[in-house]
């Protein structure tokens, strides 16, 4: 079946190097002395440690359980020991330390017990889970969790699953490799992958320039889901980014800023699928991948590394070059340099080529823009990456915006052409970091505003209720020096006239040492009768709609309650009636005095 | 003659009418140049500007009383910002300009006099009397309020450090090389 194919705008075609990593087949890499696992290595929340320094781990078993849906979980590449949960350098441009599991293998590559599963048998959602806690994340680069992916959109039904095995990259044959040897998981996994989103049609987008891969695909495919198409596009980098992919296979073009979800197409890697069906048949989560090892090396080959292998051991396999001077992780295009070699392997690591002088001769210098427009007629995105240049070099980033600075998947096709050898692409990397560092600060800064007026509003409130407070207070005294005239309204109408009387005398005849006395002690009896008065007229309100047995059973409480208290007065009337003798004894001497 | 004045009357009758109108429908609520430029600064309400908060200051700039150049944690960047709202001069900071940084409590020495707590102008500090404090890091501003009345000295500053995170891609910078 002849399917007319469609062309993306832009591309380049620079020289593709693969054949140098295709003669051998897949390797298995040895386990290290020392595993680095990373708990962050996808898109998304950073995964909770579950391990902790001394903890042994059996190959397979969670150590980072995903924190959001966005997020995927990490697990313990083979058995051994936890040595500790620490910071180490990342597989990052930054070279700066990441959260690591640090585990010690025991040799013995203990699996926990794998559960495989049949997906028929569970509703999706279960499935889904299952993929994000067995760390399923895009394996072509980007690590974005594969799972949050195959929700099929409610308004539009799913036309295209596009699997991407395009691997536009130049040096790159990981992908190229997976297909050849392991083709029929690869088929499989698809099946899953198109049940979850109900597709209607399956694209495997292959570069003409993997033939045998091509090959091997079709042949699984003949042999177990014959309905799938398996495309040759032409070999023109960047054919293997999601929406020129899919541009070239659907002839569908993704609007910025949209998903191609809504267009009723989703795309993954061969390697996603891949271990997307080892987790789910073999109840495998994901501990490896392949990695192709090439460039200025003796042995280019593909193998397959443990996570978490530091990257220095990995290039040992290779046997780098004497002049090999720097390390690249990614491909050529859009890799970084290593800043550090004992950063570990991470599900992002698709590729490390050594560099040598020869073989990526530095940059000639920077030449000024002479707005010749290479750079747009070669950009897949059809951006105008000269404008955006120049605002990101004048850091006038909300104009890159508004030339659309975020849709630009810094492909390097730009970089590439430029005859002026301007590095575009970091250009844009400094700008859209820099506005994400904006965004940032401006959340944080509303976030600090929005405290500071609740914390004004609360102190406010507070002040208002002292005041209302005091104001209660200040007429409550006014109100009861008002009240002795009336001694019907007072509940202790005998002590209340000892308070004000005295005063009153004091008036007339010096005070002594006995009568101050006897003012604070009628004052405190009068506290103390004015709280127990208070405590009785306050009645519990959460008595009504009680049931009735509710009620009989607080009937009964209070009755023993009232039982047992008058038996305490009862019990300490005794000791009561001295002491109130003696105190009583005071008033009538100080009265004695006045009159 | 008649007739043309009393056009214009007319003309100017109606049209005072339509302004007086629209000053009355179209009113707007606060002053709209303070929002705009206290979305400029940078939140941390830490009054180094000698205002009691960002509102304050914000009000005073649209006031015309105070400089734009009086807010050390806005950066150079705010000022260029506020110059550029504003129609104003760029000035240079009144200020020298600091890293961004947050208060860290030495919870050694803490004594849990609250005083800290009391200070912080965004609720960013947890602890009760004679409890330990803490700094909620996520939340401070860096706006040092908290140093000063601690009686202990327990507080201090310090520059957050660069991780993964707030990692950013650096301005393309090349060497120049002395051709051979």
């Amino acid at each position: 079946m002849l399917a007319k194919l469609f062309r993306f705008k832009g591309g380049v075609k620079p020289q593709t190097n693969k054949a140098i990593s295709v003669h051998e087949p897949i390797g298995r890499a040895p386990l290290p002395a020392r595993l680095f696992v990373p708990l962050h290595q996808s898109i998304g929340g950073a995964p909770n440690p579950l391990v902790q320094a001394g903890d042994s781990v059996l190959k397979g078993q969670l150590i980072g359980a995903a924190d959001a849906w966005v997020s995927a979980a990490v697990h313990a590449p083979t058995s051994g020991r936890v040595l500790a949960v620490e910071e180490h350098v990342a597989a990052h441009p930054s070279g700066l330390p990441t959260l690591c599991v640090v585990i010690e293998p025991d040799g013995r590559d203990e699996w926990i017990e794998r559960r495989p599963v049949d997906h028929h048998s569970l509703p999706p959602e279960r499935v889904r889970e299952l993929l994000r806690d067995a760390g399923v994340v895009g394996l072509g680069g980007a690590a974005f969790p594969s799972h949050a992916k195959l929700t099929p959109a409610r308004a539009v039904a799913m036309e295209h699953l596009v699997i991407n095995g395009a691997e536009c990259e130049p040096f790159m044959t990981c992908d190229d490799m997976l297909m050849r040897e392991r083709a029929d998981e690869i088929v499989r996994g698809i099946a899953i992958f198109r049940e979850l989103l109900s597709a209607r049609e399956v694209l495997i987008g292959i570069e003409d320039n993997k033939q045998e891969a091509i090959a091997a695909m079709q042949e699984a495919v003949l042999r177990l889901a014959p309905d799938y198409r398996v495309v040759a596009v032409p070999t023109r980098y960047p054919a293997g980014g999601a929406k020129q992919l899919i541009r070239v296979l659907t002839g569908k073009e993704v609007p910025a800023s949209r998903r191609s979800t809504e267009l009723g197409v989703q795309c993954f890697n061969v390697a996603t699928v891949y271990t997307a069906y080892r987790a789910l048949a073999c109840g495998e989560p994901v501990l490896s991948r392949i990695v192709t090892l090439t460039g200025n090396v003796e042995r280019p080959r593909n193998w397959e590394v443990w996570l978490g292998t530091p990257m220095r051991e990995v290039v040992a396999l290779a046997r780098p070059r004497a002049d090999s001077s720097s390390f690249l992780m990614g491909g050529p295009m859009m890799g970084f340099e290593i800043p550090d070699l004992d950063a570990p392997v991470v599900k992002a690591t698709n590729c490390i080529i050594a560099a040598s002088p020869a073989l990526f001769p530095p940059p000639p210098p920077e030449m000024p823009c002479i707005r010749c427009g290479a750079c747009a007629e070669a950009c897949p995105h059809e951006l105008q990456p000269f404008e955006l240049y120049w605002f990101a070099r004048a850091r006038n980033f909300g104009k890159t915006q508004e030339y659309y600075i975020f849709d630009c998947i810094e492909c390097g096709c730009c970089s590439y052409v430029c005859p002026s050898h301007i590095p575009l692409v970091q250009y844009f990397r400094f700008a859209k970091s820099e506005i994400w560092a904006r965004e940032r600060e401006k959340q944080a800064a509303d976030a600090a505003k929005e405290r500071f007026e609740l914390r004004n509003a609360r102190a406010e409130r507070e002040q208002a209720e002292k005041a209302e407070r005091l104001a209660r207070a200040a007429s409550a005294k006014a109100s009861e020096k008002r009240a002795p005239p009336d001694p019907g309204n007072k509940p202790a109408p005998e002590s209340a006239p000892a308070v004000d009387q005295p005063p009153a005398a004091a008036g007339e005849v010096a005070m002594t040492a006995g009568d101050a006395e006897a003012i604070r002690k009628a004052a405190i009896a009068a506290a103390i009768e004015r709280a127990r008065s208070q405590r009785e007229s306050a009645q519990p309100r959460n008595t009504d709609r009680l049931s009735a047995g509710q009620q009989r059973e607080i009937a009964a409480v209070e009755a023993r309650r009232a039982a047992r208290s008058t038996a305490a007065t009862a019990a300490a009337s005794g000791t009561a009636a001295a002491t109130d003798s003696g105190g009583a004894a005071v008033p009538p001497a100080g009265s004695r005095r006045d009159d | 003659m008649i007739s043309a004045l009393a056009i214009m009357a007319l003309g100017a009758v109606v049209l005072g009418a339509a302004l007086g109108y629209a000053s009355i429908r179209f009113r707007v609520e606060g002053d709209p140049l303070v929002e705009k430029i206290e979305a400029i600064l940078p939140q941390t309400q830490c009054g180094q500007c000698g205002y009691p908060g960002c509102k304050p200051y914000a009000a005073a700039i649209s006031a015309g009383e105070a400089d734009i150049n009086l807010c050390p944690p806005g950066g150079m960047d705010g000022v260029r910002k506020l110059a550029d709202l504003l129609g104003r001069e760029v000035k240079p900071l009144e200020a020298e300009e600091k890293p961004k940084q947050i208060a860290i409590i030495d919870e050694q020495t803490c004594i849990g006099c609250t005083l800290c707590i009391q200070a912080c102008p965004v609720d960013a500090i947890v602890g009760a009397a004679k409890q330990m404090h803490t700094i909620i890091e996520p939340l401070c501003t860096g706006c040092e309020l908290c140093v000063k009345p601690c009686p202990v000295e327990c507080i201090s500053m310090q520059p957050i450090a660069e991780n993964i995170d707030n990692w950013k891609w650096k301005y393309p910078v090349f060497e120049i090389k002395r051709a051979a």
